[in-house]
């Protein structure tokens, strides 16, 4: 039994778990900042992809398409390095911002968050039954407290899977901040590997903390849709 | 800032060099794509048989993919699959060193990664087949091979088309992570541009532009085939 366990303390895996794991605060870092902004943002884009005034509309669905249509590497890249070689970028404030491979990841994540957050929190919007609006209407609200008294409340709580979906996808996307030299638990994967020439290790280490990182996502949203969704709990 | 005019086809700029990796992307989009409805196969069908075993490995094979970042895939296989293979032929008394080649290993690591989204698609497909139908032609006396072939596929067919079109824009948006193995697709080939001219702005955006062609060309190409295969169905 305790030959088993040094055995297991002694494997690369279990040494690069540990050597991953310091990685994990810049990964959580980086989605602690760019979900919350693209939560908003999505919010706010679904909002003026609906409204009436064409030129809004228009601007934000041409936004979307674009970036739904590109890779995020492509956009992580554009940023760091496209952004970073515009002279007049370099002289202004923004450089401060982008000179950092974080900061960058966070803008690239962002901005990719939004264009699909804004196209689920359409479609949760657009199925609101109208009688919902009308008898809100009826009762005299006025737009802002219609929106936030029942648009918004019955949209987020419809979108709540699918947005769970695009929680999930993000945090696999962080790893792309790696290419970025961010050192996150890929990035500090790669390096191991580079190290030690035991790529299968090093990546089997970040795999699990990822998988784990996700299974508490998983949990996260299974507890906001039971909160949230309290007439489709099973048993009460 | 802009380079645009090193675009140009010939010796002086990159245009011939962007359309081969464009055409590498298609093939790699392609093959991996092909790839990984095979395996998506493999993988419905292991989910489906009442089998505890093959259902458990399916469903393990789908969750770790899905839970890890693509480029934690791409990396193991790359780095990974050389030592496998070589392991494998060590097996069959083969003793030398093996090592695949770029485009092998950009398809076996993209195929899997989308066999699983694909086979979600082909299950939810799958289901939606009611149980009479398999009922009948089995009444009619139908063997299971042309019940599959008449009978399921053609209908799964219809029903996961808008769901393998998405899988499709997923695959070909993931063919650009391939670049960190060294295959010159688009993502590889605008950053070996801009390394030379020194401007990445330019081919950053080129890559993009190529990117978004390529997801709005198959976008149509698919809303065709679904308006082909749903003939006779209310839409």
């Amino acid at each position: 039994m305790i030959e088993f366990f040094s055995n297991i303390q002694n494997s690369l895996i279990y040494k690069n778990f540990f050597l991953v794991l310091s990685g994990l605060d810049n990964t959580i870092l980086l989605l602690l900042i760019s979900l919350p902004l693209g939560f908003i943002l999505a919010l706010l884009f679904a909002l003026g992809r609906l409204s009436k005034i064409a030129f809004l509309s228009r601007t934000i669905a041409s936004y979307i398409f674009i970036i739904r249509g590109t890779p995020l590497l492509v956009q992580i890249y554009l940023i760091y390095f496209g952004l970073g070689s515009v002279k007049f970028i370099r002289e202004s404030f923004l450089w401060y911002a982008l000179k950092e491979p974080f900061w960058c990841g966070v803008i690239a994540l962002t901005i990719n968050t939004v264009a699909y957050g804004a196209e689920i929190f359409r479609g949760g919007i657009q199925s609101i039954e109208k009688s919902q609006v009308e008898s809100g209407l009826s009762l005299g609200f006025g737009k802002f407290l219609l929106l936030r008294k029942i648009i918004l409340p019955i949209a987020i709580r419809k979108v709540l899977p699918s947005y769970g979906n695009e929680l999930i996808l993000m945090v696999k996307a962080t790893s792309l901040v790696s290419l970025t030299t961010y050192m996150e638990m890929t990035g500090i994967a790669r390096k191991i590997m580079a190290k030690t020439f035991a790529p299968v290790e090093a990546f089997i280490a970040a795999g699990i903390l990822y998988l784990f990182l996700n299974f508490l996502m998983v949990q996260f949203v299974k507890y906001l849709e039971w909160k949230y969704n309290p007439h489709l709990r099973l048993n009460n | 800032m802009f380079k645009f005019d090193k675009l140009v086809f010939g010796d002086s700029g990159w245009g011939d060099e962007f359309l081969i990796a464009t055409l590498m992307t298609l093939l790699v989009s392609i093959l991996s794509m092909g790839l990984g409805l095979f395996l998506a196969i493999i993988t419905v069908w292991a989910k489906i048989i009442q089998n505890r075993i093959t259902r458990f490995i399916a469903n393990f094979y789908t969750t770790v993919i899905r839970g890890v970042p693509e480029l934690l895939v791409i990396y193991l296989i790359f780095f990974g699959g050389n030592a496998v293979v070589m392991s494998i032929a060590k097996v069959f008394g083969y003793n030398k060193y093996i090592e695949l080649n770029a485009l092998t290993i950009a398809t076996i690591a993209i195929a899997v990664i989308s066999a699983t989204y694909s086979s979600e698609v082909l299950r939810a497909s799958y289901l939606a087949i009611s149980k009479g139908q398999i009922e009948a032609a089995r009444a009619l006396g139908m063997n299971k091979f042309s019940i599959f072939l008449k009978v399921i596929s053609p209908q799964v067919i219809r029903h996961a088309l808008p769901g393998i079109g998405n899988v499709w824009q997923i695959t070909l948006k993931d063919t650009s992570l391939i670049s960190v193995t060294g295959l010159v697709e688009i993502m590889r080939q605008s950053r070996i541009s801009s390394n030379v001219e020194h401007s990445p702005l330019t081919f950053l955006i080129t890559a993009a532009i190529l990117y978004l062609c390529l997801t709005t060309i198959s976008g149509r190409v698919f809303k065709t085939l679904e308006v082909n295969y749903s003939k006779g169905f209310p839409t």
